[in-house]
């Protein structure tokens, strides 16, 4: 088949939708045909730029919340009013005598933390947007794991993935406020997810602690407005974990669950 | 037509992944996971931030009240976009937006040539997300739901046929032509500098 007939099938063939015996035939064809690799990489890369320009809008914590509570089922939401009611009045005392203290501080940390994030964001971004995403390529976690070694002065466990939708891709080196650390990348559906491991005392200002889902309704306005992505932070072992990508909260939380659990 | 979630591993790792079967559960379960997503929809549609909370809040309204017409084990995703949709089409902005940006007729489209020229290129050079967002918010409504239920909501063309009511022919028409006006527009933009 000629190109230009190939080309003016290469949005459906990009979508997914040929059939499977013609994708095939299509997939040797832009192997071996410099032009049409051009137009397809440039297509691909058009459709990324689309995905993320489209994921433009999120909606605010508040909206959110007004939506659970006129949705939440009867039973439920009276259950979760009188637990809130009584749970209120102690609450309230605590509250009072320590918001003074930690509307300095938390001030103070939202900012630092806002900062990481826009960070790892924009790491996990420009990793994607390389054309060598990766400096160790392999679905070995038994060979992606000691690649580190050496490299970063802390070691880790990485979960094995039978039986689970998620796949090693590879890792590289990251760095964040000149503390170098583990970037990992693992594929689900196609979705790209990143993982980082930093140690937790080279984060200045991060509470030790502190572990968040984000965006989600109680942590959202810790967020950057506009991250565009799912992501999970947690602490374990001294490590600082997170989990970031375009991929559903619930593949990201999968992820995470994995990565605690690992042995 | 292949279902994008049966494709194969390929060479450029990015297809369209459109499973959302789920079994069973309550509204609330069902519909939160959705929530942000048909926002960013919802704007898209409306291109107003208030209208697109009312959208929002109109479809889940509607929703729940029609939940006992939804069979578990179906497409909920594909359920909930249709009823945020007719609800957007039966709106004052809906109705105008439909009323006032004539498509052109369409049916089975015939096969598109590539355009030697790719605005595409050109701004992915300049990195610049501002551009393209512009050149989507002016596409004619049409366009732009077909374009972010393909790439943003990573829809099959099957579940775009189901939700629009349309053939699966003219979904692949009028996703070309959404692409076709998508780069003209950003190609006029960038000659505008």
């Amino acid at each position: 088949m000629a190109c230009e007939s190939w080309k003016a099938k290469l949005d459906t063939d990009l979508d997914g939708e040929l059939p499977e015996e013609e994708m095939r035939t299509f997939d040797a064809h832009v192997r071996g045909c410099v032009s049409c690799a051009a137009d397809a990489l440039t297509r691909i890369q058009m459709k990324r730029a689309i995905q993320v320009a489209g994921k433009r809008f999120a909606p605010s914590a508040e909206f959110r919340k007004r939506m659970q509570q006129s949705i939440a089922s009867k039973p439920q939401r009276s259950f979760r009013l009188a637990w809130i009611l009584a749970a209120a009045s102690v609450v309230l005392v605590a509250a009072a005598l320590t918001t003074t203290y930690m509307a300095t501080r938390s001030g103070r940390d939202q900012v630092s933390r806002n900062r990481v994030f826009s960070e790892i964001a924009d790491l996990h971004v420009a990793t994607l947007a390389s054309a060598a995403p990766v400096d160790v390529v392999s679905t070995d976690r038994h060979t992606v794991k000691p690649w580190f070694q050496g490299r970063i002065p802390f070691a880790f466990n990485l979960p094995e993935l039978q039986n689970t939708q998620f796949s090693l891709v590879g890792g590289r080196m990251a760095y964040l406020d000149q503390t170098p650390g583990a970037h990992l990348i693992y594929d689900v559906r196609k979705h790209h997810i990143s993982v980082f491991v930093f140690q937790e005392r080279a984060l200045p200002s991060w509470p030790s602690s502190w572990s968040a889902k984000l965006p989600g309704a109680d942590e959202n306005s810790l967020a950057p407005k506009n991250l565009p992505f799912n992501m999970e932070t947690w602490n374990q072992g001294g490590l600082r974990y997170f989990v970031i990508g375009d991929a559903s909260s619930a593949d990201i939380d999968g992820l995470a669950k994995l990565l605690k659990a690992a042995p | 037509m292949a279902s994008g979630n049966k494709t194969p591993a390929r060479w450029f790792n990015l297809v369209c992944v459109s499973e959302d079967i789920v079994p069973s559960g309550s509204f609330e379960q069902l519909a939160m996971p959705h929530f942000e997503r048909l926002y960013n929809f919802a704007c898209w549609l409306t291109q107003d931030r208030l209208e697109a909370e009312d959208l929002v809040q109109e479809t889940y309204a509607k929703a729940l009240k029609g939940f006992s017409s939804f069979q578990p084990g179906t497409n909920f995703r594909a359920w909930i976009y249709k009823i945020l949709r007719n609800t957007f089409l039966t709106s004052r902005t809906g109705l105008k937006a439909t009323a006032t940006v004539p498509l052109d007729p369409e049916g089975e489209d015939e096969d598109l040539p590539t355009v030697s020229e790719t605005p595409e290129s050109i701004l992915l050079q300049r990195s610049d997300g501002q551009v393209l967002q512009q050149a989507m918010e002016q596409l004619p409504v049409a366009y732009r739901e077909v374009l972010l239920l393909c790439e943003v909501e990573e829809m099959s063309y099957q579940e775009i046929a189901a939700m629009l009511a349309i053939p699966i022919g003219t979904v692949m028409s009028r996703l070309s032509r959404a692409r076709r006006a998508l780069r003209d527009g950003l190609r006029l933009r960038l000659q505008k500098g």
